[in-house]
């Protein structure tokens, strides 16, 4: 019987179909409709629901030739009960860069996956990759090979150098600070063997935001997270200013007294602001974004180290590398990346972020390894003390001063 | 769970064709595995890292990180996944007879 226990019917599932929202029951409902995976996934899912546990076994190594990655492999323990998932193997497709599809390419997508697989696909899934749900492992090689005739190609996964994601930077955004769409290719077409084959000691993420509105969230959820910003002023065009005010903008209250680091000031002419002082927080930038702009010498600030809780706790990235001018071939950053990839698959250990082994070895220690001068700049937050402790400004009889010092 | 005869033994083996008891493992059952992870023949550098991963997993319990099994070996990892199509994860360490790789996605 394919639906199992639960004779079709879905009573716990029902409730979350119920309102006006979006409902991923709903969706699978309807993929049940004409898809026995999808159908027995429901059913699945509704005795998890009535024992309180999950019916998907732990692991499974899966894959295409060639590749190291890019399939997770995922049995059901009910195969019994529920035959038509007793394999449920997600797919990571590698996504175009900001996300951009064609209404064609989708359908294409979409053509591949409902002939392959369950038909339900995640759009997207946490690391930016299309995410297709479900299928069984002799599918695999036939939907890869139909994936890559289409121009396609699997993402990352394991150990290996994660799906490289990015903001819609300057395709559709004007404080775009460097071109995110650019390097995010170019960084997945230059780590195609870090990427398919994985060798590190856990996965490593790149994400590319265009500037520190971050919305790609790069200081959370990537290893190195890439953020545009400005060396210079921020570009204000004061006419503009008092528009905004004449419009009815509270300018001294609600951009000024929410700037952070309090470095501007509006005497309703002039807007001045003290940029030694601005932390490149953006909200005055979003709050007035026909009066303002980001600066001109434009770059990105590269932090390192961020992850999701697994093994040790969250940690959001801090930063590296203050400014870097981002210009193909990215040299610079290439060269970087390689060499704290040398050092962490060196002494790093298995499953181990490279946050944490930074954590583990000392940021002194790791600085010096990948030959990066510590400054004051690297810092977990604006306006913080900096982790590094200067020994050259220490000197006997410093000590009382010590606690105030900041130092390790 | 699924029964499969390697070398004139039977083994349990699990969905992804890994078997269970390692402890019946020999060159034989390791070369019967080969045809199924895309190795035709089983060459003397094939052996050199099934043995390597073999005797590092009986000494240590685990497998040895794919970094180590390229510098002890000597062979890169295009190298490796020219011996070994499907990677060293799920082919070479299948074939070696080791259990399946645990771990995260």
């Amino acid at each position: 019987m394919a639906d199992g226990q639960t004779n079709g019917k879905t009573p716990k599932l029902d409730k979350l179909d119920k309102g006006p929202w979006p409902s991923f029951v709903k969706e699978i409902k309807r993929a049940a409709e004409k898809n026995p995976m999808s159908k027995d996934l429901l059913g699945q899912l509704e005795l998890s629901y009535e024992d309180k546990i999950g019916h998907w076994k732990h692991g499974g190594i899966v894959g295409v030739l060639g590749y190291g990655g890019g399939v997770i492999g995922r049995y059901s323990d009910v195969p019994e009960k529920f035959p038509n998932v007793a394999h449920f193997h997600t797919i990571r497709v590698n996504m175009p860069a900001g996300w951009f599809y064609t209404s064609d390419a989708l359908r294409t997508l979409c053509d591949i996956w409902e002939k392959h697989g369950s038909g339900l696909t995640n759009m997207h899934g946490s690391t930016g990759d299309i995410v297709f749900l479900g299928t069984r492992t002799e599918q695999l090689e036939p939907i890869f090979s139909e994936l890559t005739k289409e121009g396609f190609d699997l993402g990352g996964s394991g150990s290996d150098v994660r799906t490289p994601s990015a903001c819609v930077g300057p395709a559709r955004c004007e404080w775009a600070c460097y071109d995110t769409l650019k390097l995010c290719y170019d960084l997945t077409m230059e780590y195609q063997d870090e990427l398919h084959r994985p060798a590190f000691p856990y996965k490593f993420k790149f994400k590319c935001s265009g500037c520190p509105n971050d919305c790609v969230a790069s200081v959370a959820r990537s290893d190195m997270s890439i953020i545009g910003t400005w060396k210079d002023d921020i570009q204000v065009d004061q006419a503009a200013v008092k528009e905004y005010e004449d419009k009815g903008l509270n300018i001294q209250r609600d951009v000024c007294g929410n700037c952070p680091s309090k470095c501007m000031d509006w005497d309703g002419k002039t807007l001045e602001i003290d940029n030694r002082l601005c932390v490149r927080c953006m909200h005055c930038i979003n709050a007035m974004p026909k009066a303002l702009r980001p600066g001109k010498e434009r770059g990105a600030c590269l932090l390192l180290g961020s992850k999701a809780p697994i093994v040790e706790g969250a940690q959001l990235s801090s930063v590296l590398v203050p400014f870097m001018k981002m210009e193909p071939p990215y040299q610079e950053l290439k060269d970087l990346c390689e060499k704290i990839w040398d050092l962490w698959c060196e002494e790093g250990k298995a499953r181990e972020r490279v946050g944490e082994f930074i954590q583990r070895v000392g940021l002194g220690n790791f600085l010096e390894a990948i030959e990066v001068e510590p400054s004051p700049y690297m810092i977990a937050h604006p306006r913080d003390n900096p982790y590094i402790f200067y020994e050259d400004y220490f000197e006997e009889g410093d000590e009382e001063d010590e606690d105030e010092d900041g130092d390790e | 769970m699924a029964q499969i005869e390697l070398a004139g033994k039977m083994f349990d083996i699990d969905e992804d064709g890994f078997i269970q008891d390692a402890s019946d493992w020999d060159e034989n059952v390791g070369a019967a595995i080969a045809p199924t992870e895309g190795v035709t023949e089983m060459t003397e550098e094939h052996w050199k890292v099934v043995n390597y991963i073999r005797d590092y997993y009986l000494e240590f319990g685990v497998a040895p990180m794919v970094r180590k099994l390229c510098k002890s070996t000597g062979f890169d990892m295009k190298k490796i996944y020219e011996l070994f199509p499907s990677g060293p994860a799920k082919g070479a360490c299948k074939i070696a007879g080791l259990p399946k790789p645990t771990g995260c996605v």
